[in-house]
């Protein structure tokens, strides 16, 4: 066991944990932060995302000394100040989700797709994403939801321009 | 927050309280309505007189709270796995109370609230639940009015309920229900059939209402089972065996017995471990040296043979009566058709959080059968059952795999050991090979038509995988459908989304596109030659519509199939356009499917719960087959077992047909069913190769 400062959706916490021990269950199980979810542990599902230092990353394979130091966000740090952020607004639109236990991932997954890419082809949205499983099958609403968050953010970005 | 928020909040609340009761509910909610459905209605929904050969429990009754500030709460047994069944009926019920949709709170799947319920499975939600519920909230609506007319002496028939109000149109007074139940306990017991509003009515059922509490499901706010935390709760670990069947020769735990906080269970060859922390039980349990015997036992390879071998034998003297029938048909064809082992793979594995409280069980977990679960805890604990309380928070899926209750078990033998409570997730790994598979089958058909196209004598076979879906919905003067058990299968098997269905729809729609190229007709004429139900004509003449059946010839590189069926009150029809590489790589570019199962009670979630049938019946139809041998998983994770991903999706259209006229059926299952033959079917326009064993992309001149 050794001691980190992780610093979690803007804020730093101190933990302790062995250093191999995946991101993943710190955030889950030390921090409760359970919006990030558990499908594989292996890298394969893309339930686990979160954003480390802007990048989408697997939370379940990164392990919390490589993360220390850099910042991490989470699905809890996507809303912000009780707003919904265009990612997580176009999939509650697009009702781009059944059990929606991959919806997390997912949206994290699709935020970093739109800050690489503000108007990303279908293409870049299956290259981007392939990695996240949708076992109830929602892609098509998905790939709509990441579409429609495209426009949303352009639409605000327009208005913040207007508004100088 | 608005005051219906809050309200609900209150509500929530009070639910969580650990050792609540449903009549403590309804004291703490300080009065107002409570209805109860009677015996036999309720006997009626529950198990049709009684699950697995039980005597059904006395005290089943759903129940519907009004309370004083006009917040709706119904309880049931059903749960939410992504079905989107807490919407609908939640819909269901506002549409008869007369109340906006979000004064309702369903409570669900809590053994300890709800009434006693068989679990979710089969379809059965919409066209049994669904009802039931209508028939107490139009029930508690007619009572509301009548306690108004007293007030108000005024004919209840010259009021109107709307809006969560009784109104007296003549005086222009109205009432709020919760006004109507202030200060009362009225509780009221309904039994025969009130009248129910007709489909073609509905104002808040039949509409695209969004999933209820969407926005934390977007926010990561839900909390699933295997986030349920406890205070002090530990985390548990069970050693596997080596392989299925397997006895324990040996095995040394000192290692991981010296980790800090952990703690060996030991019980016969039940061994597992708790630790403060997830990583610190991974560690221990990875430091456990244990040797095993595994029996040798049959493996993929010789599957079949092994099922074919050990099948019950048929009807033999019905058999012969099609054969005759056969013999004198102008185009006679016997096909075999296969299906392997598939996963369920739910993207939430198993998870249980137990907890003990003086001799009292509380266990959290993912299942359609709550009331299944509490039973097995109480047999396992040997406490009754009203010592068990099982929760079911909205669960990240199951598709069938989720009617056990072995992980609960094994969280809930943990924490008494422990004396603490346990959270037990499974990995990924313990999913793929410990839960129980989809079946594997042999289906045979032999069949016989004349030379016009008319099906003369049709005889379906299924080993092993089930009976659903077996019985032709064409039209034969001689037919036969016969499930062969096989008693003693390699792997544990069970439900599943559709189950057999699929197995039976992708032999008989393959069947059917062979005698129709056997008899040179066009498929799709051919089908609808043979067949006179309506429902099943309108679903294959829409797909085939809009799909622009028969317009474009296949070619070697992109060709056209159509299947469909019907099963559990649905009806569907898929066309499929498949293009085919050069390198032989086969890609679903796009399906059409037409579904229709009564009224419709949500359209946008029916239509999602088509879509997501449409994308999981693809991997079952190329690619998705469990690998086993020797007794283990050979393919136990996401990188080996393939699931349909984004770039696997086609194009998908939907078309839902209305039946307003109709009782509604439930949607879950059955949309998955024709996809595989018109993948299959297409694949054979385009390379004039039949493929009769899914998956089909799998030991086939095709990948995918
Ligand atoms: S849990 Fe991390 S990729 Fe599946
Ligand atoms: S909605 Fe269930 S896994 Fe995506």
């Amino acid at each position: 066991m050794a001691d980190f400062t992780l610093l979690v959706n803007g804020a730093p916490y101190r933990v302790q944990a062995a250093p191999e021990e995946p991101l993943l269950t710190v955030l889950r199980n030390r921090l409760q932060l359970t919006g990030t979810k558990f499908g594989c542990g292996e890298g394969e599902c893309g339930a686990c995302t979160v954003l480390l230092s802007g990048k989408a990353a697997r939370s379940c394979i990164t392990t919390v000394s490589s993360a220390a130091g850099s910042e991490i966000i989470t699905i809890e740090g996507i809303e912000r100040h009780g707003q919904l952020s265009p990612v997580q607004q176009a999939f509650l639109e697009e009702g781009a989700f059944q059990c929606a236990y991959c919806t997390t991932g997912m949206i994290v997954a699709a935020t970093s797709l739109l800050q690489d890419h503000p108007h990303p082809t279908d293409e870049q949205i299956l290259t981007a994403m392939d990695g996240n499983i949708c076992r109830c099958g929602t892609y098509p609403r998905i790939l709509a939801a990441i579409h429609r968050a495209s426009a949303i953010m352009a639409q605000k970005k327009g208005a913040d321009h207007a508004r100088g | 927050m608005p005051v219906d928020e809050l309200a609900l909040q209150q509500v929530s609340d009070k639910l969580r309280w650990f050792t609540l009761d449903r009549r403590d509910f309804l004291r703490l909610c300080g009065g107002g309505l409570l209805v109860c459905l009677a015996g036999d209605a309720a006997a009626q929904e529950s198990g049709r007189g009684g699950w697995g050969g039980h005597p059904l429990p006395q005290q089943i009754s759903a129940w519907l709270a009004i309370d004083e500030r006009s917040q709706v709460t119904v309880f049931t047994g059903k749960v939410e796995s992504g079905q989107n069944i807490r919407t609908s009926l939640a819909q269901s019920v506002a549409e008869e109370l007369r109340v906006p949709f979000h004064s309702i709170t369903m409570v669900m799947g809590d053994t300890d609230l709800v009434p006693w319920d068989a679990g979710t499975f089969g379809s059965r939600t919409t066209p049994t639940m669904g009802p039931q519920l209508r028939s107490m909230a139009a029930a508690a609506r007619q009572l509301l009015v009548e306690a108004a007319a007293q007030r108000w002496k005024a004919a209840p028939a010259t009021l109107i309920a709307t809006n969560g109000k009784v109104t007296n149109p003549g005086s222009g007074l109205s009432l709020t229900y919760g006004e109507i139940t202030h200060g009362e306990k009225l509780t009221q017991t309904v039994s025969g059939d009130p009248a129910l509003t007709p489909a073609p009515d509905w104002k808040i059922a039949g509409t695209p209402v969004p999933k209820a509490n969407g926005r934390d499901f977007v926010t990561g706010r839900h909390q699933y089972p295997s986030d349920i935390a406890r205070p002090g709760m530990l985390y548990g670990k069970i050693l596997r065996p080596s392989g299925f069947r397997a006895a324990l020769v040996s095995v040394d735990a000192t290692a991981a017995e010296k980790m800090p906080g952990v703690q060996i269970i030991r019980d016969g060859d039940f061994i597992g471990l708790v630790a403060p922390d997830e990583w610190t039980a991974g560690q221990a349990l990875a430091a456990i040296h244990a040797k095993w015997t595994v029996p040798p036992q049959t493996s993929n390879q010789d599957l079949f043979d092994f099922l074919q071998k050990n099948a019950e034998p048929g009807d033999a003297a019905a058999q012969a009566n099609v054969d005759q029938a056969i013999a004198s048909a102008d185009v006679k064809l016997t096909q075999q058709y296969t299906v392997q082992y598939i996963a369920h793979a739910p993207l939430e594995p198993r998870a249980a959080v137990a907890e003990w409280y003086g001799g009292r069980l509380t266990v959290w977990t993912g299942t359609q059968r709550p009331f299944g679960v509490r039973q097995e805890l109480s047999s396992a604990f040997r406490i009754s059952e009203s010592q068990v309380r099982v929760l079911m928070p909205d669960m990240g899926s199951g598709y069938g795999g989720k009617h056990s209750g072995e992980c609960a078990v094994e969280a809930a033998r943990l924490a008494k050991a422990a004396g603490k409570p346990v959270r037990l997730v499974w990995t990924r790994e313990e999913e793929f090979t410990w839960a129980y598979f989809r079946p594997a089958g042999v289906m045979e058909i032999r069949s016989g038509a004349s030379r016009d196209g008319t099906l003369v004598a049709w005889a379906q076979h299924n080993i092993n995988s089930g009976p659903s879906g077996i019985d032709t919905p064409y039209n034969v003067a001689t037919k036969l459908g016969q499930f062969h058990e096989v008693s003693e299968p390699p792997l544990r098997q069970g439900s599943y989304r559709a189950l057999a269905a699929t197995a039976n729809h992708f032999a008989r729609e393959t069947h059917m596109d062979e005698l129709a190229h056997a008899l040179n007709m066009d498929p799709l004429e051919f089908r609808l030659k043979n067949l006179t139900d309506p429902r099943l004509r309108a679903v294959f003449q829409s797909a085939a519509q809009q799909f622009g059946w028969g317009k474009t010839p296949s070619t070697p590189q992109r060709g056209f199939g159509i299947a469909g069926g019907t099963e559990k009150g649905g009806y569907v029809a898929a066309c499929a356009e498949v293009e085919i590489g050069p390198d032989k790589k086969v890609r679903v570019r796009r399906v059409v499917q037409a579904w229709e199962s009564g009224a419709i009670v949500n359209p946008d979630g029916l239509r999602n719960q088509t879509m997501g049938a449409i994308v999981q019946g693809l991997g079952g139809a190329l690619f998705e087959q469990i690998r086993f041998a020797s007794g283990q998983i050979l393919n136990p994770d996401f990188g080996d077992y393939r699931v349909p991903r984004f770039r696997d999706t086609p194009q998908i259209e939907v078309i839902l047909l209305d039946r307003k006229d109709l009782p509604s059926a439930g949607a879950g299952e059955t949309g998955i069913v024709a996809v595989a033959p018109a993948i299959g079917n297409a694949i054979f326009a385009a390379t004039g190769t039949r493929l009769r064993a899914m998956p089909m992309a799998v030991a086939a001149p095709i990948v995918s």
